[in-house]
């Protein structure tokens, strides 16, 4: 993959993400994390290779196809991505109104999980005037409140301190285990540490390095992508 | 089908900035001005044209040489002749009191020659050749004069006139669908942040073009009853002074029901043009992005 007419960032990518499975994706800075989280949440194409996700062949998918698949998906920005002109209540709920859930179903829901992420109290805070960590709160309340089959997470816990990281992973591992399939990338080996037998993709210099093995080979009836 | 014109407070909050803000508004407004004006003016030249044309398409003159001398046998043969419906003198006294307004109190003169003159109105169809002939063998070398063919000019320059108006029309409608393409993409680049993280997490590039449909179909509708409550007012204004003049003339009001409601509809035609062109801008810009 390469942006515009620069130099490919990710080549040579093979792998695939069995269902349910938890990974962690790791490398330094400029090695192609958020490049490879972006084919995954389908933000970008691949300008050559073929990208699988729930079964399907998306690489060339027509544009109008793809926000269906998108709502599967939830994403943890880096930058958070907040509107930032919404409060965080209407944040959280973005996702559900955009799947056109009545307001009904979005008040409860919303409420709750501001209240998991600490929140509850600040709900009609605009972005602006949370801190980071809260900003960062908001970002992962609003990636899950759909009960996404894929999590993608960016460095999901940079800004927060180790307790909420830790509460932030547990969240995730719950997620996990309701069948969710969970990808965070990060640079935290305490974090990787954290979740016992999740797998771990390494990249350096846009490509593949030291896989669990596993990776290459998952089990067959649990296919994802 | 209207449905995206309704949004829920929610939906509206994801557009910030309120409404009436930005150009959209203020141009339409004006648009919608110029075009019911100008589409006034074009609508009551036409109408001028039909009731000319309808006063003298069947009217014409007859102007005997050498005095009133052989006015009765002239005038004797057009009524006798078929398809005829009315001959009528034109008076010495009538034709001098015209000629004194062009020159003056030699009009008056008796030492200036008035030819006679006879007003015909034929019935549709009728032989004007035949009765031309039956006229000129009554009175040798009485011509025939055609009301239509002395006005043509006129009339030409009304038509012409009338359809400048309509491409005025045309035109502003061209620029306002140009400015509110400008207008959308201007409020995309605003937005750009809100877009990406709506594409993001699954919406489609409807459900984005919805919110700025609505918000410029609203900005317009407002602009457009700004401007056509402006427009009404200096079409009644003129309707109270120079319009009345034009009425007298005429012998009826300058502007038809029909017109009415035609200039009612344009603003009306404006938001729908302004709405649609904004969505169409919208999603192509959209699609063009990624």
């Amino acid at each position: 993959m390469r942006y515009g007419t620069g130099a490919e960032v990710l080549r040579d990518l093979d792998f695939r993400l069995g269902r349910g499975g938890f990974y962690f994706l790791t490398g330094p800075s400029g090695a192609g994390k958020t490049s490879l989280l972006k084919l995954l949440y389908l933000a970008q194409r691949p300008t050559r290779g073929r990208i699988q996700l729930f079964g399907e062949e998306l690489s060339e998918a027509p544009r109008d196809v793809l926000p269906s698949f998108r709502r599967r998906i939830g994403v943890v920005f880096q930058d958070f991505r907040l509107v930032r002109h919404l409060s965080a209540f209407d944040n959280v709920a973005l996702p559900l109104r955009i799947a056109r859930k009545s307001e009904a179903e979005v008040e409860g829901p919303v409420r709750e999980m501001l209240a998991w992420v600490g929140l509850a109290d600040r709900a009609s805070a605009r972005p602006a005037t949370l801190s980071g960590g809260e900003q960062q709160r908001v970002a992962i309340a609003r990636a899950v409140i759909s009960q996404p089959e894929i999590l993608v997470a960016d460095e999901p816990t940079g800004n927060v301190d180790a307790e909420m990281a830790g509460r932030l992973m547990h969240l995730f591992s719950a997620l996990n285990r309701l069948g969710t399939t969970v990808v965070v990338a990060t640079h935290d080996v305490g974090l990787i540490a954290s979740i016992p037998g999740a797998q771990m993709v390494r990249l350096e210099h846009g490509s593949m390095v030291d896989p669990t093995g596993s990776l290459k080979n998952p089990p067959p009836s649990q296919g994802q992508g | 089908m209207l449905d995206w014109l309704f949004a829920s407070p929610a939906e509206r909050r994801l557009l910030p900035g309120g409404r009436f803000r930005g150009p959209t508004p203020f141009v339409i407004a004006i648009m919608t001005f110029a075009m019911m004006t100008v589409a006034a003016a074009g609508l009551a030249l036409s109408n001028a044209a039909s009731l000319v044309v309808q006063g003298i398409e069947n009217r014409y003159a007859v102007q005997v040489p050498a005095g009133s001398r052989l006015l009765p046998q002239a005038l004797a043969a057009a009524r006798s002749t078929p398809g005829v419906l009315k001959a009528e003198p034109v008076s010495e006294a009538e034709m001098r009191k015209t000629l004194e307004q062009w020159l003056g109190p030699a009009g008056v003169d008796d030492q200036l020659p008035v030819p006679a003159l006879i007003t015909l109105d034929v019935a549709e169809g009728a032989n004007l050749a035949g009765i031309a002939a039956r006229v000129e063998a009554a009175a040798p070398g009485a011509r025939f004069i055609a009301h239509r063919e002395k006005l043509e000019p006129v009339l030409r320059a009304i038509r012409v006139l009338k359809w400048l108006a309509l491409a005025l029309v045309a035109l502003m409608a061209a620029a306002t669908s140009a400015a509110v393409v400008l207008a959308a993409r201007g409020a995309l680049d605003t937005h750009r942040s809100t877009i990406e993280v709506m594409h993001g997490i699954g919406a489609t590039d409807l459900q984005v073009t919805h919110l700025f449909q609505r918000k410029i179909a609203l900005d317009s509708l407002a602009g457009a009853i700004a401007g056509a409550i402006a427009a009404g007012l200096v079409l009644l204004l003129l309707a109270g002074g120079g319009a009345a003049f034009a009425g007298d003339l005429m012998g009826t009001t300058p502007l038809r029901g029909t017109d009415l409601l035609i200039l009612a509809l344009l603003p009306l035609a404006l938001v729908v043009i302004a709405t649609w062109v904004a969505r169409a801008a919208v999603l192509a810009s959209l699609r063009s992005a990624t």
